[in-house]
């Protein structure tokens, strides 16, 4: 064998089992969903058939697919762009010698920790109507009581708010590491320059962190469509679908109707806008960005 | 023009003094070299001056007033960082006038100034490439260009021309002395390599363990080195420092009075080969093509000869060497300090 075979055929080896576990629970099962969602749903009496397009038609005319798609879309741009600044914010501030600012940090840091179920239960009590921590607040000041989690109005709000809550501490994490890897020096260039603060983040620090940001947006946004755990807790996609969004709604289809044909056509529409989301922006913004 | 006064500062972190009641002052329009190796407190004392870091004691003047409290951006300086610290996602010519947009210069200016500064230092060719696109020379002369177009009254260098290979630093020697005259700047150049304090210096402020060991012109420092240490710091190779009893049986020698032990010290390039002079046994010679150098021991301590042109020693030879009276610097064996 020749050394040439003989590191192909290691490289595969050594692939294999990772590969293994990558098709047997990723790429086989996106490829089922893609088969099943041209079928109908199998029932005791009527296994599945092929329908063609039937399934993307019934989504087209779905009113509750494009609620949840609309209210993703909101969901999406409440929380990436307020998530992504606060984590900038709280970054370039921890990053900053202040002092006790390793406890900064860990206090940032925590919410991404705290698994979802639990952050969504402590956040469900701040906003119980009569006595959650918000409506004691707001008591306080003499508003009147709002229940923000069972109106239409501000349900979708309320998770947006907890959501960001949760993100910004973890993308703080990725601006952090990436502003400590640009030397303290240029800092100090910059104010004998006579650069003040903003100046110099503006200048300096912002470009620096592009590519951070570019790797951040992707997730936030993947993010945004694989939302689901909270919803569960929280709200369960009410009052009035208010609150249901795609990946809870394909959820339901799936496994509270058990429309499994239908919950895999919406499974390939929303792998394909995840798809060309991540296309878009890395092929457009990644040529406007700084690599170092 | 404007002239530098450092009043006794200090820089401790914790027990340590990096910089221990340091004093000195640099003429306007002078260049100062900060000589000393490495940890010995150079970078401290610049980055003080340069408001970077703040004293625990002491004042510094510039121009006359008192900077001591003030921002970096407000003592009228410039500096040259070791790294360059050029800001990597900005081209050379945004490098160039970062700091004249940050001080609002109108657009007319900062192009007029941009202009003179890329000419004079041969960067108009690139001013439109990253940083990473250039070599460490051309980075270094961004980061002088960088530091010239601010036209402070005062430059400072932290070993600028560390991270260049030896030609360039030759290079960069001259052009940078010659800039510093041509525009009048007054500078403090910091550097632990002795041949660039001695080449460009106008004095020389050879530090150790965070204080001044000498303060002194090159030629002053090179002649008449104030401790043991100035003598095997300054020159090279470093000046032999021996007992003074290694070399008790030489004609001539005349030791300065007094109840003190002694050290010798001997400039490898004053001994001469002398057939009234002490015994030396050959360790090693290294031809060097102007001259050679050849390692001896002499009465037990290392002893380094430096001869013209080619001579022949090999290992266990034995030679005899001399000196002339005004070779000898005498240092006390407890302070190091000099004693005749
Ligand atoms: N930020 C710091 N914290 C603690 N010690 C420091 C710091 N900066 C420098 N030192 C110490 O101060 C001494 C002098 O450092 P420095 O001025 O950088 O030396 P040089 O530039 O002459 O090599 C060294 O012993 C160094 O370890
Ligand atoms: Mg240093």
């Amino acid at each position: 064998m020749t050394t040439r075979a003989r590191d192909t055929l290691i490289g595969w080896a050594l692939l294999a089992p990772a590969m293994t576990l990558l098709v047997a629970f990723t790429h086989w099962p996106a490829l089922a969903s893609l088969i099943e969602s041209f079928y109908s749903t199998a029932r005791p009496r009527r296994p599945a058939r092929f329908v063609g397009t039937a399934n993307y038609e019934q989504i087209l005319a779905d009113p509750v697919f494009w609620q949840a798609f609309s209210n993703n879309l909101l969901y999406a741009a409440g929380t990436i762009p307020v998530s992504i600044a606060l984590a900038i914010l709280m970054a370039v501030w921890v990053n900053d010698r202040i002092p006790g600012r390793t406890f900064a940090r860990v206090a940032y840091f925590t919410p991404t920790v705290l698994p979802m179920i639990a952050v969504a239960n402590i956040w469900l009590f701040f906003f119980t109507p009569g006595y959650g921590l918000l409506e004691q607040i707001t008591g306080a000041f003499g508003l009147p009581s709002h229940n923000w989690l069972g109106s239409p109005e501000t349900a979708l709000a309320a998770v947006t708010v907890v959501a960001i809550w949760k993100e910004a501490g973890f993308f703080m994490i990725f601006y952090l590491a990436a502003l400590q890897a640009i030397p303290p020096v240029l800092a100090e260039a910059a104010s004998l320059e006579g650069a003040s603060r903003w100046t110099f983040f503006r200048r300096v620090q912002f470009p620096l962190l592009m590519p951070t940001t570019l790797f951040v947006l992707i997730n936030a946004v993947i993010n945004a469509f694989r939302m689901i755990d909270q919803i569960i807790v929280m709200t369960r996609g009410g009052p009035d679908n208010a609150t249901t969004l795609v990946l809870f709604y394909i959820y339901q289809v799936g496994f509270s109707f058990w429309d499994t044909a239908y919950a895999a056509a919406l499974t390939v529409v929303l792998l394909a806008l995840l798809g060309l989301v991540a296309f878009v922006q890395y092929g457009i913004l990644e040529r406007r960005v700084h690599y170092r | 023009m404007k002239d530098i006064a450092v009043e006794g500062i200090s820089r401790r972190w914790g027990e340590a003094a990096a910089v221990d009641d340091v004093s000195f002052t640099v003429a306007a329009g002078t260049l100062v070299a900060l000589l000393g190796p490495s940890g010995c407190g150079k970078s401290t004392t610049l980055r003080l001056i340069a408001g970077l870091d703040q004293p625990s004691a002491g004042r510094i003047r510039i121009g006359g007033a008192d900077v001591t409290g003030l921002p970096p951006a407000r003592r009228g300086i410039a500096m040259v960082f070791q790294s360059y610290a050029l800001f990597p996602h900005l081209s050379v010519a945004e490098n160039i006038l970062f700091g004249l947009k940050v001080r609002r210069v109108e657009p007319a200016e900062r192009a007029d100034r941009l202009r003179r500064v890329a000419d004079m230092l041969g960067l108009a060719a690139l001013l439109d490439r990253k940083p990473s696109q250039l070599s460490g020379g051309q980075q270094q002369r961004v980061a002088l260009a960088r530091a010239i177009v601010a036209e402070a009254a005062v430059c400072l260098m932290d070993e600028p021309l560390s991270n260049l290979d030896a030609q360039l630093r030759l290079e960069m020697r001259r052009e940078i002395r010659a800039l510093q005259t041509r525009l009048g700047m007054t500078m403090i150049y910091v550097t632990h390599d002795q041949s660039e304090a001695m080449t460009m210096a106008d004095r020389i402020i050879l530090m150790r363990a965070g204080r001044i060991e000498q303060n002194a012109t090159p030629a002053e420092i090179y002649g008449r080195p104030a401790t043991g240490f100035a003598g095997r710091f300054v020159g090279t190779p470093p000046m032999n420092v021996i007992p003074a009893a290694a070399a008790a049986g030489l004609p001539g020698l005349q030791p300065p009075a007094g109840p003190h032990t002694l050290l010798l010290g001997i400039r490898p390039e004053a001994v001469r080969l002398d057939p009234a002079g002490l015994p030396a046994e050959v360790v090693a010679a290294e031809y060097l093509g102007a001259d050679t150098l050849v390692e001896t021991r002499l009465g037990g301590s290392p002893f380094v000869a430096r001869f013209a042109g080619r001579v022949e020693a090999r290992t266990g030879d034995v030679l005899r060497l001399g000196w002339g009276p005004e070779a000898a610097h005498w240092f006390d064996t407890g302070t190091d300090r000099r004693m005749n």
